[in-house]
Order: C-alpha cells, then sequence, then structure tokens
C-alpha cells in the first residue's frame, strides 16, 4: 500500500524482492563490510591462514584447504549478498591482473565503504561522498606514482629489488621463515624467462615428502612423465622430436566410413594394411633421425617397440602444456605430420643431457643444457599436501609480481609506508577543498591508513601507538620509513629491504575506488526470483 | 466476478472458466494499471540525471549487475505485472530507436500517469484525457523543434560531439573519465561514420572487454580485437601486410551432409583411402597457401594434421572465430567470406597492415589485434575495469555515448539538457491549454505538469530543493524570453545550459515525448483486464 491507500499491485514476480533507499544501502555496507572483515585478519607478514572446507556430497568433504592468499578465500566462498559479490569479482580481478594484493583490494574497498557509511549518517549524499573519493584517489594515485623509483632493468640494484620485492610478498605467506632462500629462486625463474612474461614457462612440480627447504629450481626442465620402458635412460645430445599425433591406430577421419569384408583373410589383410599404416608413420619419423621422441597423445606398443628397436627413447602422453614446455625449452617444432624431413634440422629441439631421475618416489625425465632454454620448473617439497598446495599459492603471488615488476619496472617501499605516503597525500588535499566533499577526502584517507592499523593489529601490536609514530615519522621526512613487524616499531624500509611493486598498489587502489563507487551509487537492490531448480 | 443471467435466472458462462480468472473492469482497472506502471516509473526516477543512483540487479541465477541504464534496469527487473510490461517495452523502443534517454522516457511516462490518476479522480473520461494528452504532445514537438538550434559537429575538432557524449556519459559510473571515454566514443564513431551520407554502421564498432586495469585504460583501437588466438602455440604472433582468408570450412576431411557409408572391403581400399585422407589436408593447405594468404582466419576447427602442415607451410591460423567477428573482418578486411576450399581466389582476400597477438595481466590471455584493413575503418573499443560489473556497465555507457553521437550526425539538431528543453515545453504546452475550450484542457494543463516533473526530479536527484529550483528556472525562462535555463545540476553556478555546455539531440527528446505519451494513452484505454487468476 502507498501512503494514500492504494493497494500497489504486484508488479515483479513472486519471491522477487525489491529494497530501496536507505535499506538497499545498509544491505550493501553490511554484507561488504563483512566480507572485507573475514579476510583482514589474513593480512600482513603477521596474518592468519584459514581453513576452507567445502561444502557438499561425498569425497569432497575431505579435502580441506589451508591459505592465507585473500582471492582463493573469497573465490571458495558462497555469498548471497550482491555488494560482496562485487568485492569478491575485484579480488579476483586484481589475481588475473597482477596476481598479488587480492586481500588488500578486498580490505581497502571494505574500509572505504566502512568510511562511507558514516558519512551516509552524518546525511552527506552518496554523490558527494563519491565526488570526494574520486578526488582523493586521483591525488593518492598521484602521489604513489611520485614516490616510486625506477631502476634499470640491467643492473643490479633493479635485481636486488626484484629479491626484496620477492621477500616482502612472500613474508605473509607459510614460507615466511624460507623467504630470503624462495626470493632468491623465483626472482631466478623469473630473469630466466628474459622478459616474457609467460606464466606458463615456469613449471611447477610438488612433491610431497622432505621439508620445504628441499625445494628447488632446476636449471633444466622437467617433465613429470616416465621414459617407457626399453629405452635408455639417458641421452646425451638428444635430438627431440616433440610431436602431437595419434601413435595408438590411427582412425580414419573421413566422415562415415565402415569396414566391412565379407572373409576371414579380409580381416587379416587389413589388419595388416593398419600395422603397414603405424610400420609406415614410424619410418617417416624415423626419417628425421630424433633420437628422442615425445608425443602428447598415447603411443601403443607396437609403434613403441618400432621406435625402440631404432634406439630411439620414447614419452609418451605428455599433456598438453608439458608439451609446450618441452617445445619451448628445447626449441623444437610441435609436430603432427611428418612429410618434410628435409626439415630436420629445424623442426627438431636439442638438449645435452635427458635422464631420468628420481626425486622422493617418483621418477621424472630431466631435460639439461636446452638450447633454448626459456622454460625452466620449480620442484617444491613439503611435508603435506596442504602444505604444498599452499606453497603453489605463494610462489605463483611472488612470481607474477615480479613478472609484473620486470615489465613496469617501478616500486615503492612496503610495510605500509606508500598507504601513509596516500594517506598523507589526500589529507592535505582535504584541506584545500571546499565543500561537504572535503570530508569523503579525509574519509579516504582514513581508509587508506587502515591497512597499516590492521596489519599492526595482525602483529599483536598497539595499532594507534604506531600508525601515529609513523605519522610524525613521516612528518619529519623521513621517506622510507615503515612497520618494522618483527619488533613492533617503525623501522627503515631502505635498510629493511622491504619493496613493493607500484603496479600492484595502483591496481589496488584504482580497483578498490571503483568497486566502493559502485556501491555507493546503489540505492536499489532488485533481486529477481531465484531459478527454480529440478532436483535430481 | 460479474454474471449474466437469461430469463430463467441461469447463469450465462460468458468466459471460459470464468470463476478461475481474475477480472478488473472500469475504474478499478485504470487505478491498477497506472499504479503498476508508476511502481516502475519510481523506481527509474532517482536514476535521472548526473547526480542520478545506480541499481543492484540480482539475476535469476545470481549475478550481480549495477548499472544506471534506464532500459537495462527494466529488462533485468523481471517485470510481470502486463501493465508494468508496457513500460518496459517503452525503454526498449527508445533504446533500439535511439540508444539514449532510455531513464527519462520511462520517468516522463510515469509522471504523466501520476497526472491522469488525477483526472480521473475529478471523473474526466479516460478517452479526454488521451485526446488532451495528443493535442498537447503535438504542441510540445512543434515547440522542441523551435527551439532546437543546428550546432556545427566538425568545429573546434568535433567539440560539440565530445559534450554530448559527456552528457549522456554524465550520468553513469564514468563519469570521471567522460571527456575521455567521450573522446574515445567520437573518434570512434567518426572513425566508422560515412559523413555524406550522414550514417553510421554501428556494427563496425567492436566494444570488446577486459578485466583488470581501471577505467582510465580504456583504449581505441583502430583495428579489430578477437578474443582469439593462433591455433598453434609456435606460429609468428605478429602477421605484417597480412593477407587474411577468410574461411567457414573446417579444416577437417569432409562431412558431407547427406548421410553416406563408405564401406571398406579390402587392404587396397584401406591404403588408398588412408593416402585420400592425407591428401586432403595438404590440397587445403596448398589452396590457401596458393592464393598468397599469409593468415587464415577460420569459423570452424582444425585437425591436428591440418594444424601442423599449417605452422609447417608458415601459415598463421586462427580457429573458432565467431561467426560475428568473421563477419566483421569481411567488412573491414574486404575478404570475401570463403565457404570451400575450392573457391579461394586472391581477389577473395582481405587486406590489413597488420595482425599481430596481444597479452593481458598474469593469466596468459590472449587477443589478436588486426589493424589498418584495408575498406572501412572498423574499430574496437577496449574497455578495462577494476571489476566485471563496472566493465559491463562502462560498455552500456560507451553504447549509449556512440548512440548519441550518431545520432547527432545524422540530424544535428539539439536541445539544452539539464531540464530546460522540457520545461520551455510545459511553458508552451500551459499558454496553449488557455485557448482550448473544451474538457481537454485539464488534460493539457496536467500535461504540462507532467513535463515539469521531469526538472523536478532531477532538482530532486541532485540534492536541490526541487520546487524552489524549478520556479525559479521557469520564472527566468520567462522573463528572459530563453529556453535554455534550467537545473544547475553540477552545481557549476549557472542556470543556462548552453553555458554548462549539456547538449541532447532533438531527436531523442522528441521521441522520448512521443514515445511516452503514445504508451500512456494506451494504458488509458485498458478498461478491463482479464488474466488467469494464478494467486
Amino acid at each position: 500500500m502507498d501512503i494514500v491507500g492504494n493497494v500497489l499491485p504486484q508488479v515483479l514476480k513472486d519471491e522477487a524482492t525489491e529494497d530501496k533507499g536507505e535499506m538497499a544501502r545498509l544491505q550493501s555496507f553490511v554484507g561488504a563490510i563483512a566480507v572485507a572483515d573475514l579476510v583482514k585478519t589474513t593480512l600482513g607478514p603477521k596474518g592468519m591462514d584459514k581453513i576452507l572446507k567445502p561444502t557438499g556430497p561425498g569425497q569432497e568433504m575431505t579435502h580441506i584447504t589451508v591459505t592465507n592468499d585473500g582471492a582463493t578465500i573469497l573465490k571458495s566462498m558462497y555469498v548471497e549478498n550482491p555488494a560482496a559479490k562485487i568485492l569478491i569479482e575485484i579480488s579476483k580481478t586484481q589475481d588475473e591482473e597482477v596476481g598479488d594484493g587480492t586481500t588488500t583490494v578486498a580490505v581497502l574497498a571494505g574500509e572505504l565503504l566502512r568510511e562511507g557509511e558514516k558519512l551516509i549518517q552524518k546525511r552527506i549524499h552518496p554523490q558527494h561522498v563519491i565526488a570526494g573519493w574520486r578526488i582523493a584517489r586521483d591525488v593518492a594515485l598521484k602521489r604513489l606514482r611520485d614516490i616510486s623509483s625506477e631502476n634499470d632493468i640491467n643492473s643490479q640494484e633493479f635485481h636486488d629489488d626484484l629479491v626484496k620485492i620477492a621477500r616482502t610478498t612472500l613474508s605473509s605467506k607459510l614460507i615466511t621463515s624460507d623467504r630470503d632462500y624462495f626470493a632468491d629462486l623465483c626472482v631466478k625463474a623469473v630473469l630466466r624467462l628474459k622478459g616474457s612474461s609467460n606464466l606458463d614457462y615456469i613449471q611447477i612440480i610438488k612433491l610431497p615428502g622432505g621439508t620445504i627447504r628441499d625445494s628447488y629450481l632446476d636449471d633444466g626442465f622437467i617433465l613429470k612423465k616416465q621414459i617407457t620402458i626399453g629405452c635408455k635412460r639417458r641421452i646425451e645430445n638428444a635430438k627431440i622430436l616433440v610431436a602431437n599425433t595419434a601413435m595408438d591406430y590411427d582412425k580414419i577421419k573421413i566422415y562415415g566410413t565402415k569396414v566391412k569384408v565379407n572373409s576371414m583373410d579380409k580381416v587379416a589383410e587389413i589388419e595388416a594394411a593398419e600395422k603397414e599404416k603405424m610400420k609406415h608413420k614410424v619410418d617417416k619419423i624415423l626419417k628425421y633421425q630424433p633420437t628422442v621422441f615425445v608425443n602428447r597423445q598415447l603411443i601403443y606398443n607396437y609403434p613403441e617397440q618400432l621406435l625402440a628397436d631404432s634406439g630411439i627413447t620414447v614419452i609418451e602422453h605428455a599433456d598438453f602444456e608439458g608439451m609446450e614446455r618441452v617445445a619451448a625449452a628445447t626449441g623444437a617444432e610441435i609436430l603432427s605430420t611428418f612429410d618434410a624431413p628435409e626439415r630436420s634440422a629445424q623442426v627438431l629441439g636439442h638438449c645435452d643431457l635427458i635422464e631420468e631421475i628420481m626425486i622422493g618416489e617418483e621418477k621424472m625425465i630431466k631435460f639439461s643444457g636446452c638450447k633454448k632454454n626459456e622454460a625452466c620448473t620449480i620442484v617444491l617439497r613439503g611435508a603435506s599436501t596442504h602444505i604444498l598446495d599452499e606453497v603453489d599459492r605463494s610462489i605463483h603471488d611472488a612470481l607474477c609480481v615480479l613478472i609484473t615488476t620486470v615489465k613496469n619496472k617501478r616500486v615503492v617501499w612496503g610495510g605500509g609506508n606508500s598507504e601513509m605516503q596516500m594517506a598523507a597525500a589526500c589529507e592535505e588535499e582535504a584541506k584545500k577543498v571546499q565543500g561537504k566533499q572535503a570530508f569523503a577526502i579525509e574519509a579516504f584517507a582514513r581508509a587508506l591508513r587502515q591497512i597499516p592499523t590492521i596489519i599492526c593489529d595482525n602483529g599483536g601490536y598497539d595499532s594507534a601507538e604506531l600508525i601515529q609514530n609513523f605519522k610524525v615519522e613521516l612528518q619529519k621526512g623521513n621517506q622510507s620509513c615503515g612497520l618494522n613487524m618483527t619488533d613492533g616499531t617503525i623501522g627503515n624500509m631502505s635498510e629493511l629491504g622491504v619493496k613493493e611493486c607500484l603496479r600492484v598498489k595502483e591496481q589496488a587502489l584504482m580497483a578498490a575506488s571503483e568497486a566502493a563507487e559502485l556501491i555507493m551509487r546503489v540505492d536499489d537492490i532488485v533481486k529477481c526470483a531465484p531459478r527454480k531448480r529440478e532436483r535430481a | 466476478m460479474s454474471l449474466a443471467f437469461d430469463d430463467y435466472g441461469r447463469p450465462y458462462i460468458i468466459l471460459r472458466d470464468q470463476g478461475q480468472k481474475k477480472r478488473m473492469k472500469g475504474l478499478e482497472a485504470y487505478k491498477s494499471n497506472i499504479l503498476a506502471a508508476k511502481a516502475v516509473a519510481n523506481t527509474l526516477s532517482s536514476s535521472l540525471g548526473p547526480k542520478g543512483m545506480d541499481k543492484m540487479l540480482v539475476s535469476p541465477d545470481g549475478d550481480v549487475s549495477v548499472t544506471n541504464d534506464g532500459a537495462t534496469i527494466v529488462e533485468k527487473m523481471e517485470i510481470q505485472h502486463p501493465t508494468a510490461k508496457l513500460l518496459v517495452e517503452l525503454s526498449q523502443s527508445q533504446d533500439a530507436e535511439i540508444g539514449d534517454g532510455t531513464t527519462g522516457v520511462v520517468v516522463l511516462a510515469g509522471k504523466l500517469l501520476e497526472q491522469a490518476l488525477t483526472l480521473l479522480d475529478k471523473g474526466i473520461h479516460p478517452l479526454k484525457i488521451s485526446d488532451g494528452f495528443d493535442r498537447a504532445c503535438d504542441v510540445a514537438i512543434k515547440h522542441l523543434e523551435t527551439i532546437s538550434e543546428e550546432i556545427d559537429i566538425q568545429a573546434n575538432e568535433h567539440e560539440a560531439l565530445i559534450q554530448a557524449a559527456c552528457t549522456a556519459l554524465g550520468s553513469k559510473v564514468v563519469s570521471k573519465r567522460k571527456r575521455e571515454l567521450g573522446k574515445i566514443a567520437v573518434t570512434a564513431v567518426l572513425d566508422v561514420a560515412d559523413l555524406a551520407r550522414r550514417d553510421v554502421n554501428l556494427d563496425l564498432i567492436k566494444i570488446q572487454t577486459k578485466t583488470g586495469g581501471s577505467v582510465e585504460d580504456t583504449r581505441l583501437i583502430s583495428g579489430i580485437l578477437i578474443d582469439k588466438d593462433m591455433s598453434h602455440p609456435q606460429m609468428p604472433k605478429e602477421v605484417k601486410e597480412a593477407k587474411i582468408c577468410l574461411l567457414t570450412c573446417p579444416f577437417e576431411p569432409p562431412k558431407p551432409k547427406t548421410k553416406h557409408n563408405i564401406n571398406i572391403s579390402s587392404a587396397e581400399d584401406y591404403k588408398k583411402l588412408y593416402l585420400q585422407e592425407q591428401q586432403y589436408f595438404v590440397d587445403m593447405v596448398k589452396l590457401v597457401k596458393d592464393s598468397g594468404a599469409n593468415i587464415a582466419l577460420c569459423q570452424w576447427g582444425f585437425d591436428d594434421e591440418a594444424n601442423h602442415l599449417l605452422l609447417q607451410n608458415e601459415l598463421p591460423a586462427v580457429r573458432w572465430v565467431s561467426g560475428t567477428d568473421v563477419e566483421l573482418i569481411a567488412m573491414a578486411t574486404g575478404a570475401r567470406i570463403i565457404p570451400r576450399f575450392q573457391e579461394i581466389t586472391p581477389e577473395k582476400l582481405g587486406k590489413a597492415g597488420s595482425v599481430k597477438e596481444v597479452q593481458f595481466g598474469t593469466s596468459n590471455e590472449r587477443m589478436l589485434v588486426i589493424e589498418n584493413c584495408q575498406c572501412t575503418k572498423a574499430v574496437t573499443i577496449l574497455i578495462r575495469g577494476g571489476s566485471q560489473m563496472i566493465v559491463d556497465e562502462a560498455k552500456r555507457s560507451i553504447h549509449d555515448a556512440i548512440c548519441v553521437i550518431r545520432n547527432l550526425i545524422k540530424d544535428n539538431r539539439i536541445v539544452y539538457g539539464g531540464g530546460s528543453a522540457e520545461l520551455a515545453c510545459a511553458i508552451q504546452v500551459l499558454q496553449y491549454a488557455d485557448e482550448v475550450s473544451s474538457v481537454e484542457q485539464y488534460a493539457i494543463r496536467s500535461f504540462a505538469d507532467a513535463l515539469e516533473g521531469i526538472p523536478n526530479c532531477l532538482a530532486d536527484n541532485c540534492g536541490l530543493n526541487p520546487i524552489t529550483s524549478v520556479a525559479q528556472a521557469k520564472s527566468r525562462q520567462l522573463q528572459e524570453n530563453n529556453p535554455r535555463i534550467g537545473i544547475d545540476c553540477m552545481e557549476l553556478g549557472t542556470t543556462d545550459m548552453k553555458e554548462q555546455r549539456i547538449y541532447e539531440t532533438l531527436s531523442s527528446k522528441k521521441q522520448q515525448i512521443q514515445l511516452a505519451t503514445q504508451v500512456v494513452k494506451m494504458i488509458l484505454k485498458i478498461d478491463d483486464v482479464i488474466a488467469p487468476d494464478d494467486y
């Protein structure tokens, strides 16, 4: 019923709901802040991990994940609240775009909205809040870019920067105690890519057993496959043919083909023909004179035996990614037809040594001294699969950040330095702006400052005191000060060597403020009737 | 439910299953319809104008979208009420015809219905009301034409177009970057516009979205961007002076449509067939290669063997290119779409300056860019943003801006925004009302009130006092005889919309008023609603 007493006809479908104005806003604030609060304890070097347990029937129940990675936590959560979904979405995008800062982005957006809510309660119109935020964001972004520094890509300084960045990223993860070791490992892996940003070329092999410390970067390339029985286990100066072809039986691809015979003899003949066809194919392969044959698909016994007889080492069933990596590492071309043996020199890959090695319990094939040497392998060891998975995610984060840094080259100080600097810039700006927007700019500064505050809180330090000291230190002109999370003091980041990638911070700032703006602008939430699902 | 009785007192059954039908008649039906339509208009009214708010819509599958675009909101609300559905269609037809002003049209219809309701309460016959609205509408449209101004779209580096685009983008979440995005939209439209015919083929502007980065990173690519990569990882990532072979046949052995069986009855047959099969691939690739093509784009898939042969012949290829992309590429590069390998000739190849693969983010996603196409300059706007919702909304906003620019190229007459045009029309309609001696007078006067509702609503959304600001604007319009006085939504200190440079196209405004009036007339004609009773 409306105010005049008219009965309002039902406009939307049954079960659909519409929330307007304050109710809608309240709903989005509550949802977004709840999500941000959930992940905020994982922030910083002293952040805690979460256990994720899948719902649903069957075996999956037992498969749990322990993680510190914001995107992984948020991705696995099922939420109903639309505003919360937006936060999850930006965290995912952050993961895809730069790979790290996935928690920061969600927390920052949540803190912005928390501040926004207070402003709304003060009767400031959302559009004014947004206008203020926009000014603040530009100011913050400008300051962020101003305080960043750049080193030449080939210099030792840049290399040091990379190690520091990797250390900073890894310090909030499970492997924080071994971060020096892993930082070095990641930097080496990324530098091997020689500027290419294709993460696929860095293979991560996870093997339970041993300790985390036993993980290593292999200078060769490791394929998680076995050499077929009856072949040489060690090949020096290998010429490798990488193929993607059917080596089981070559089925006829022409549509509608059927074999119809009228006598047993004919069957035998056709069988012979089939065999001959395979033989023919193998002969063609042999013409390339490889010493190693790697195929993506299955290889049946017959061709395998033929190849082995000719002294060729056969590796079958390499998965697609593995193949691409083998090809990239050895400089081979992936073949599917074998009619041009004259191109042999061009298409065959080359490496100095292929051997079967044992890591833990598993047999692997190691290619060392590869021609192109672009792909490499990180072997991770650890006590359990859960640890390995988490280490894998951490390494992935570090690699992503490093690749982004190599592309972008600019770095900022870590330890909350950039956030505090941005907040300071916003506060300076707030003093100059006329009108209600100034409140929103101040709120933006407060939200930014929340990030180091939460990092402190997570470390169990007195955040109120530390942050104030931090502010004073910055005010004194100490540009590189930051939180020393081991001692709980304000330290010098250049001495501690805590650096972060500018691009990650930039993306987090932009994405968080865009999302907060998006949620702030909403004054009406319409939920359609959920689609009816047939129970199976 | 009313029943008819015959002479013996037995009830006639007029409608089948009458007892199970829900029926509303007369005034009750009018009111119910109007209230339902108003409910929709009310939801939209807070989205109007530069300070309008957004709506968050949750689809039946739980997907969230946040939007300010009227047509999208009403579409995603999944409205059930039959009369309210008329407003959905209203918004959509504005979207299809003009592309912009989809919120305004619904709000106007809502205001008109509100007025109609009070007139009904006064006891004026609905048909009289709709006649009055009709006449008032004509007056308003005529007046719009007299106050419209022609603008020079070429002048000052198309400044007028950029301003108009900015007006359209001003109400959206991307408004912070409206200038940059406006420029992108203008450049895109001008690149593909046929200025001689004053027409723009919007199909040539492809809008591609990719999450990541921020809205600032949105770029205009003077070429076509397709979300695909080369079929073989080792193919070259860039082809210069590309001669494109556009295929709609797969690189696979032929599959005739008629059902057939090939019977193999002997080993010879088997061998022959094998050889023939091999030959197929060789022939296919050879035909493409011989035509002089140096890149093949195919709508279908490739067999492994064919894929490798392509690589071996140094012929980069792309598979599974979508149908619309194939058409776009054909238009842009002048390529003919080739349905059979036998029909490839050098003349049918399209030409482009370069085709190259570009990569985004860490997740290893690649896209292909086809640049410097031979024929028309098809362009792509690549939209970036922090999340899927932002990117989607930016896409809708850019689409609106593009439509506005196209309309201006078609017809370069503009009216000024900020509610000034509506206000000017309202004044004119009010004057006309006094000249009408019949009952319609009331309806015409109400029409003027409804028109005033738009600036009213604008002022309300901007946090201004609606009644004072509208009254001020109106009196200044009358005193200064200046139809450009409107509501100062952005608080820039002037109410002259010419100074604020808020441009709206005449065609859009006209269409809004006409469409809204039509729908209201239609709703006013319904006096009986019969629906299956589902409650």
